[in-house]
């Protein structure tokens, strides 16, 4: 893992859809500042613009005004390599798992040779072994998440933006997937935005919780969770007490917009 | 075990129509339509010496057809799709075009490249070039926007989206293009394998009925239509091959 700083910093970001005669703000003056090494959690109710905040960092799309810097540099996908979770999980359906986690890594023109222990770690970690020439259609959508999770670390990206990786997967299969990937963060300790629309997922991986509320889009409060990515009980009942209190908070920004 | 089952398939479709014609052929009782197992000897007896070097001919002329009706057609749908500027400038001038029968330009193209191997060439892939434009630009067209996202985020060349997902993403649909387009083109062969040449299987077929040589035209016309056959058999092998990550 490189010691770069790769903290990710947003200030007063304002996106706009449409039209620049008559737009549309999605996000509306958003500040938040992601430091290296740590996971943040978006959460908030549909349409309040979690998905656009997560554009803009991916460089996909350009806030009207404001800025978006990570380590101090300009989202730039030449310069910096990030790592994009899309919801579908972003497999190419005519390739098949092998050639799904290379993608990134082939793109990016990164030395495979080097990359080879790590491509058979991750293969044994995430127990893709013996789907390596099943394409996606015949895959489980645990399996799937799998292989973009091993897409994703081999990458070894600077960054690292999910959206709503879990959210498609049943109840336990999200759980076990949640712990799957808190092993390999643990491991390589990478910059984290994870958009979710789960109060147990966000606080069971945030570090922070940007609580989002809509019509614009905006962060409402951020919360910090000691317990982010440590593992815990889910049961506890501090967790538990939190967990309370956060989805209070939601349904009030909720109810707020209604 | 399914190549099997294609191939039982083939067999069955053949012998019926065998025999369909060995029925036709006895109730009919005239020279104009021999009964096949006469038609066969013939085949045996005249297909090394003769035929061969007319499929020849005929084959030469539609894979390079469709090598210029790709080489040409493949690159504009490409634009056509990806880019909408150049899809709003050439859609009007494909579809005016794409209507005209193109057998109907073939006295135009005689004139303007001869009688020859060219015009032949030429009608060809006048006949695929459409379809293949359409059918690419179709297919990139419908790339969701999402499939482009982790791979921009790559910082992607246009090169490196081609070949990870524009490519493989329109190769289907660009198969059956091709494969609709090929009847066609086969039976407008003929028609222009009719005039200006001595080689080729419309020259072969229609000359037998000329000289009243009905075993031969009938050789002819088995050789035709297993042409055909090998060059569907291909296209469907190669879509076996390339396309398994959406077959069922």
């Amino acid at each position: 893992m490189t010691m770069e700083n790769n903290t990710i910093e947003l200030k007063g970001v304002t996106v706009n859809y449409g039209k620049p005669s008559a737009p549309f703000t999605a996000v509306r003056d958003v500040n938040l500042t992601v430091p290296q090494g740590t996971v943040c959690a978006l959460i908030g109710p549909s349409g309040c613009g979690k998905s656009t905040l997560l554009k803009v960092m991916a460089g996909l799309m350009k806030p009207a005004s404001g800025t978006v810097n990570i380590g101090g540099r300009d989202v730039n996908p030449h310069d910096l390599t990030i790592g994009l979770m899309p919801q579908n999980y972003g497999l190419l359906p005519w390739k098949n798992v092998r050639d799904n986690i290379l993608l990134g890594c082939r793109v990016r023109h990164q030395d495979m040779h080097e990359r080879q222990p790590m491509y058979v770690k991750l293969l044994e970690q995430l127990g893709l072994k013996d789907l390596l020439f099943r394409y996606p259609r015949e895959l489980s959508g645990g399996q799937q998440q799998r292989v973009a999770l091993a897409r994703a670390f081999l990458l070894q990206p600077d960054i690292l933006l999910m959206d709503e990786p879990f959210s498609a997967l049943d109840a336990l299969t999200r759980e076990a997937m949640q712990d799957v990937f808190l092993g390999l963060w643990r491991e390589h300790r990478v910059t984290t935005v994870l958009v979710t629309h789960y109060v147990e997922e966000a606080l069971y991986l945030g570090h922070q919780i940007a609580l989002m509320q809509s019509a614009p889009g905006r962060i409402a409060e951020i919360i910090d969770n000691p317990w982010g990515c440590q593992g815990l009980d889910r049961g506890r009942d501090d967790v538990f007490r939190l967990s309370r209190t956060v989805r209070e908070k939601l349904r009030k920004l909720e109810v707020g917009d209604a | 075990m399914k190549q099997h089952r294609i191939l039982r398939a083939y067999l069955l479709g053949a012998v019926t129509l065998l025999v369909l014609w060995w029925i036709i052929a006895l109730l009919v009782e005239l020279p104009i339509i021999p009964v096949p197992d006469k038609v066969f000897v013939r085949l045996g007896d005249i297909f090394a010496s003769t035929i061969v070097i007319h499929g020849v001919y005929s084959l030469w002329r539609i894979a390079a057809g469709l090598a210029l009706a790709v080489g040409i057609g493949y690159p504009i749908g490409l634009a056509m799709g990806y880019f909408d500027r150049f899809d709003r400038l050439l859609s009007p001038l494909v579809y005016l075009t794409y209507p005209i029968p193109k057998i109907a330009l073939l006295p135009i193209l005689m004139l303007l490249a001869g009688v020859g191997e060219l015009s032949k060439i030429l009608m060809i892939f006048l006949i695929i070039v459409f379809q293949v434009i359409i059918a690419v630009r179709d297919g990139v067209r419908t790339i969701p926007r999402e499939t482009y996202a982790s791979l921009y985020t790559l910082g992607a060349s246009f090169g490196q989206l081609f070949y990870h997902v524009i490519f493989p993403a329109s190769w289907p649909k660009f198969l059956t293009a091709v494969r609709v387009a090929m009847a066609t083109a086969i039976s407008v062969l003929f028609f222009t394998e009719t005039f200006g040449t001595q080689y080729g299987m419309g020259y072969f077929i229609m000359d037998a009925w000329l000289r009243v040589n009905y075993l031969d035209m009938y050789a002819g016309i088995i050789v035709l239509s297993l042409l055909g056959l090998l060059l569907f058999g291909l296209l469907d092998t190669l879509e076996r091959r390339t396309c398994r990550w959406q077959l069922k």
